[in-house]
């Protein structure tokens, strides 16, 4: 086990990066409120701290250490030129509340990030500031809310939700204080119209959907579905989990939503692991503009920047301005692609996963027949059945070959299912690595199933006890 | 894979047993839920003197792949939860015909039960499918 950084303190051991604060302390803190001790924090040499974060850097993996084709969460790589925007002094060494004509700037970035945001899923407008996906969702469910309340039609308490969808829109709509009602897919995982039409009525507030579903299908019905919740008084709402398959293609705007939430740190190419932070702006159409969260960025006659709040607005989902440097990398990788790259990029992660899936489908079982977007399900139910190697014992076994496995047992409709999305930022020669190490895979599995059962072997930390770690957790250190 | 004669069952696999009069049900889910499931790893226990209509979700569980809802094979008020599943919820795998789940008093319709065989082809089904 690696030592806590506290475990390897040592009296008087120090650094000097922090300079000594310029400001006098005790003339603006109440005495009483001074701490009188020292904080009990560690005390360590640079050359420590430097070695103890490079040790837990060489445990983990990401994005910069090799493939990571972890399904529904778009890993591509980051690019540094987004870093090195975000890290301009203009704006990193900013307050939030500073006179507005000392950071026009940063209100600019926010305007063109809503403005292009909007024009990418063709809608009106585009509000910066919730914290990532789920919290979009949040977000965009709390505008219907509020939007049906000014109707007066508040008893339209419903949101429905396909089986296939992410568990993040069942839980959002709960959390928002409606009710879920399950409409069931086909195999491709489309929305089952007949089942659709019979689920809608007066109490329909929503439906939520991501296309491409998260089988890695496009659903082609998304006008008549679309078109069936509207006829029926709903709104619709697009997760905008899996954007990347369509970005600069298709507008969820033109699918007949009304509602859109992005993940930056998906589609737009900002940083995801390790905390990111996300950012989930919620764009609409301008009949529930009125209710975003605010205060949204805005050019003002005369060509300067300022703050608007929408007249009816929900309140604060976040302090200030959400995760406003993410906005800049976000910005910074629109303007680098442009219109056409944004639409290339787009098309390459879905020959990507052409590429990748056409290689594995003369072993694996694909979840459905035919090409798939920016991403593919197999189901490996039937070589556990064969030969007793399930889908996690594959993807243990990928973090031998130094990738990052797919994601496992999920969407829930697919058994034993195992969803890979290599993004349009690998090679093809990572590619064939990757169909390699998983036909190597498939290949063990009948001729030596036990090995896979033991993946991984390779690794700092071997198979975990998942189900020991859930049964009875040790939630603290040192227990 | 174990499905007892003495039981009834839901296409959405779980259990019920009627005590001899018919007042009263217990509820559980079958042999082939946990086996679906994997490792199950807790288990929401709801609260005795809840009400639950046939087919609406009784509570919730999850194992180490997913979280997944129980339905309620009938409509009834909730006299007995098993609280043992609290902090034993790997009963649920070891021996899924014994560890009820909650009984039900004051029961009214019931969702579309089959007989053991009629489980047993169905479950057959779902298998092939």
């Amino acid at each position: 086990m690696t030592m806590l950084i506290f475990e390897r303190s040592g009296q008087g051991r120090r650094l000097s990066l922090l300079p000594e604060t310029p400001v006098d302390v005790e003339q603006y803190i109440p005495g009483e409120c001074l701490r009188r001790q020292d904080l009990d924090l560690p005390q360590l040499s640079e050359n420590d701290i430097s070695r103890h974060y490079t040790e837990l850097a060489k445990r983990s993996h990401g994005v910069n250490d090799g493939f990571y084709p972890l399904g529904s969460c778009t890993m591509k790589y980051n690019p540094k030129l987004n870093e090195e925007m975000a890290a301009s002094a203009g704006f990193c060494d900013i307050h939030p509340l500073q006179p507005l004509d000392t950071v026009q700037g940063c209100l600019q970035v926010m305007a063109d990030a809503q403005k292009y945001l909007a024009e990418i899923t063709g809608m009106d407008a585009v509000s910066l500031q919730p914290g990532a996906g789920a919290h979009g969702e949040f977000t965009g469910l709390l505008l219907i809310k509020a939007y049906l309340r000014s109707l007066g039609q508040d008893g339209r308490t419903k949101i429905i939700v396909p089986d296939s969808a992410h568990g993040t829109n069942p839980a959002s709509a709960a959390m928002a204080g409606f009710s879920v009602i399950n409409v069931p897919s086909d195999p491709q995982g489309d929305v089952d119209l007949a089942a659709l039409k019979e689920a809608v009525g007066e109490d329909t507030a929503a439906l939520m959907l991501t296309n491409p579903n998260t089988l890695g299908r496009f659903d082609k019905n998304i006008l008549q579905i679309t078109q069936i919740v509207h006829a029926a008084g709903g709104l619709c709402y697009y997760d905008g989990a899996n954007l990347n398959a369509v970005v600069g293609l298709v507008r969820p705007g033109d699918m007949g939503f009304d509602v859109v939430h992005l993940n930056l740190h998906k589609t737009f190419s900002t940083p995801h692991g390790g905390g990111g932070p996300g950012s989930g702006p919620v764009g609409c159409k301008s009949f529930l503009a009125p209710f975003l969260p605010g205060p949204l960025a805005a050019e003002e006659p005369g060509g300067s920047y300022g703050w608007h709040l929408p007249v009816q607005c929900i309140g604060a989902v976040k302090a200030f301005y959400g995760n406003f440097l993410v906005a800049v990398k976000a910005l910074s990788y629109i303007l680098t692609l442009g219109a056409d790259g944004l639409a290339a990029a787009a098309t390459q992660a879905v020959l990507n996963a052409n590429y990748l899936m056409k290689q594995l489908s003369g072993s694996y079982d694909m979840a459905c027949d035919g090409l798939c977007m920016h991403e593919f399900v197999m189901s490996l139910e039937k070589l556990k059945q064969e030969t007793g190697v399930s889908a996690m014992d594959v993807a243990k076994a990928i973090l031998d070959c130094h990738m990052y496995p797919p994601t496992m047992y999920f969407p829930l409709i697919v058994h034993e299912a195992l969803m890979v999305e290599p993004t349009e930022t690998e090679s093809k020669e990572t590619l064939d690595q990757a169909a390699q190490a998983y036909l190597e895979i498939y290949r063990r599995a009948f001729s030596d199933p036990e090995s896979l059962h033991n993946a991984p072997c390779g690794t700092v930390i071997g198979r975990v006890d998942e189900v020991g770690a859930a049964r009875n957790p040790r939630l603290k250190y040192g227990d | 894979m174990q499905i007892p004669q003495d039981l009834q069952y839901t296409k959405t696999h779980e259990w019920v047993k009627f005590n001899e009069d018919g007042s009263k049900a217990k509820v559980g889910i079958t042999d082939f839920a946990q086996n679906q499931m994997g490792d199950i790893v807790f288990i929401t226990l709801p609260e005795v003197g809840d009400s639950v209509a046939a087919e609406d979700t009784l509570t919730d569980f999850e194992s180490v792949k997913a979280v997944s809802d129980i339905y309620s094979p009938v409509s009834g008020d909730i006299c007995a939860v098993n609280e043992d599943l609290a902090d034993a919820p790997e009963l649920l795998n070891s021996d899924p015909y014994a560890a009820w789940i909650v009984e039900l008093e004051n029961l009214g319709e019931t969702a579309e039960l089959l007989s053991a065989a009629a489980y047993q082809a169905y479950c057959q089904e779902q298998e092939e499918a």
